[in-house]
């Protein structure tokens, strides 16, 4: 999605040259207003003070980052010790988006070569299976998430019914259902990208592999996976990002124990108890961190067009 | 030279994909074919029935799905035509525009809502609002998603002007039509693949948001995401699996459509 945008084509016409600037204008007013100064307006709130019930006071400070950093004890005037809760929300969300990621990596991959491998009729068909899903509302799909997944869910009722458990697995409400729910929610975005660079990668190369008598599994490893590398990599950030921020699957799957950055972010902002300043800044460190993987992607994606 | 097929091949792809498709859609229909249960629970099969069809019309939930249901369509319609104008617009000063100083820039400012995650995006723009001093309500949710769905309208439609070659307008401006003619009456036709599936994928997106419009939706103002999200925090009742069913069945209606549109090729 981001390379394929960020190049805009190579075509140069300019048919259309005295009037760019008028053509741009609406989208320039439009998303300046409603996009980027709210981002720069989110930016300034980060850094000032509280007020009591969920407003701003205008004076620039750093407690909201203070706060998510330092523990300063309940009067605020101990000395600063790491403060761990907040870090532990942000690594919880890091370790489920990965782990998300990976077993999307799994399904997706096998999936993404058996499809880029079927006959030209039937090809677009399977991508179009695969598409469906993501289209479909995010919000419905957790419900049906939550819906299969429940203690006296069909899923239990059928594992039940073949005898392959005894007792109905408790799933919802455990880190288990969230990266589920995650995994669940951005699978398509793994297959599409893999598919796209495998249906690319030229077949004759694992040929002349297995004339050299490397078996199936090293043709995999060393001459196909290194070529869908960037598709591979593009898959991963498409699965991680979104998974990082996500509030749906952790708030309805995962119950109160298993917390994540979306949910804490969006506590700041709900009923008289908000902190609007803190959640700004945690938003801004969510921000930095997708940004921070967005560039290496660019970057690696560059690479990977340089050298073919 | 045909490549031998048992150099493509690996043994137990077949069977992941298939595991992937059931991943992806057992829920789906398990949903659906729930919501056409007859029994008061959400646990106990009690034969066909269309009871919680009519429950979603007529029962005592009713008026606030049929409100949020007006919400909903009604932003949804607005937005994604608005979006699709401004970002047609757009993609014409960019893939026709030449070579220029502000091309990057703005393409980077036209992608930005989908490079920032949802959650990010729904907080800065509630500040924002609140600072400016906006009230919440139906303008709000509805500003946020014209600026939301932009990219989403202008993706498939730079895609497909890309692929319209300039010797079409060229040839039209030869016989001395002017570049507004060019446009309207060669131009636009071309490109109206690529502006159906951005208008239906900015469609679906304002549909199914759910992040931003809880923030911004203020109290009292419900779409249809937000109206079942409220409904499954109570727990989860059959009426809501009739409503997602609905949905869904419009959102594959409409992807179907997309594809197809997409899929169409009037440049010959």
């Amino acid at each position: 999605m981001a390379g394929g945008a960020a190049s805009g084509g190579s075509a140069a016409s300019d048919t259309y040259k005295e009037a760019r600037h008028w053509l741009l204008m609406p989208s320039w007013l439009v998303l300046g207003f409603f996009v980027f100064a709210p981002v720069c307006v989110m930016v300034i709130y980060s850094f000032l003070t509280k007020e009591f019930r969920g407003g701003v006071i205008w004076e620039p400070t750093l407690a909201a980052y203070d706060q998510f950093f330092f523990d300063r004890g309940l009067f605020g005037d101990s000395d600063p010790t790491l403060q761990w809760t907040y870090i532990e929300i942000f690594w919880r969300s890091i370790w489920q988006a990965g782990l998300a990621t990976i077993m999307s990596l799994l399904i997706g991959f096998p999936t993404a070569y058996f499809i880029a491998t079927r006959p030209d009729g039937t090809r677009a068909l399977w991508v179009f299976l695969i598409t469906i899903p993501y289209w479909v509302n995010l919000l419905i799909r957790t419900v049906s998430m939550k819906f299969l997944l429940r203690d006296e869910g069909p899923m239990n009722d059928a594992l039940l019914n073949i005898g392959l458990i005894g007792e109905p697995l408790q799933i919802i409400n455990t880190n288990l259902a969230v990266q589920l729910g995650l995994f669940y929610s951005y699978l398509p975005f793994m297959v599409l990208p893999i598919y796209a660079s495998i249906e690319r990668y030229n077949f004759t190369m694992s040929e002349a592999a297995a004339d050299l008598y490397a078996t199936k599994f090293t043709t995999l490893r060393r001459i196909v996976l290194p070529a869908v590398k960037p598709g591979v990599i593009a898959g991963c950030i498409l699965v991680f990002v979104p998974s990082l921020g996500a509030f749906l699957a952790p708030d309805l799957l995962g119950g109160a124990k298993n917390f994540m950055i979306g949910s804490l972010i969006e506590e700041q902002f709900k009923g008289n108890a908000g902190n609007w300043p803190f959640g700004a800044a945690a938003s801004m460190i969510l921000l930095s961190m997708v940004l921070v993987l967005l560039l290496i992607f660019a970057q690696q994606q560059r690479r990977a067009g340089a050298a073919t | 030279m045909s490549v031998n097929t048992d150099v493509k091949t690996y043994t137990g792809f077949r069977a992941m994909t298939l595991v992937c498709m059931f991943i992806l859609y057992a829920p789906l229909i398990v949903v659906t074919a729930y919501s056409f249960n007859a029994s008061e629970s959400i646990t106990t099969w009690g034969g066909w029935s269309l009871r919680w069809y009519v429950d979603v019309f007529s029962g005592p939930e009713s008026a606030k799905f049929q409100q949020a249901a007006v919400n909903s369509f009604s932003i949804a319609i607005i937005a994604a035509t608005t979006a699709t104008a401004i970002a047609t617009a757009a993609a014409t000063a960019i893939v026709r525009g030449g070579k220029y100083r502000l091309r990057t820039p703005s393409l980077g400012l036209i992608t930005l809502p989908i490079m920032v995650p949802e959650i990010v995006l729904a907080v800065a723009t509630l500040i924002f609002f609140n600072s400016i001093g906006f009230t919440r309500g139906y303008m709000t949710i509805l500003v946020a998603h014209i600026a939301f769905c932009i990219p989403f309208a202008y993706l498939p439609i730079q895609a497909r002007m890309q692929g319209i070659e300039d010797t079409f307008e060229h040839a039209a401006m030869d016989l001395y039509a002017t570049k507004a003619q060019a446009f309207r009456r060669i131009l636009f036709p071309l490109m109206m693949p690529g502006i159906i599936s951005g208008f239906l994928l900015a469609f679906i997106v304002s549909l199914d948001d759910f992040i931003i419009t809880n923030f911004v939706k203020g109290a009292g103002v419900e779409t249809l995401p937000t109206a079942i999200f409220g409904s499954v925090k109570q727990g989860l009742k059959p009426n809501i699996m009739a409503i997602s069913t609905m949905l869904l069945s419009l959102s594959v209606v409409m992807v179907t459509i997309s594809y197809f549109v997409s899929k169409w090729d009037n440049t010959k």
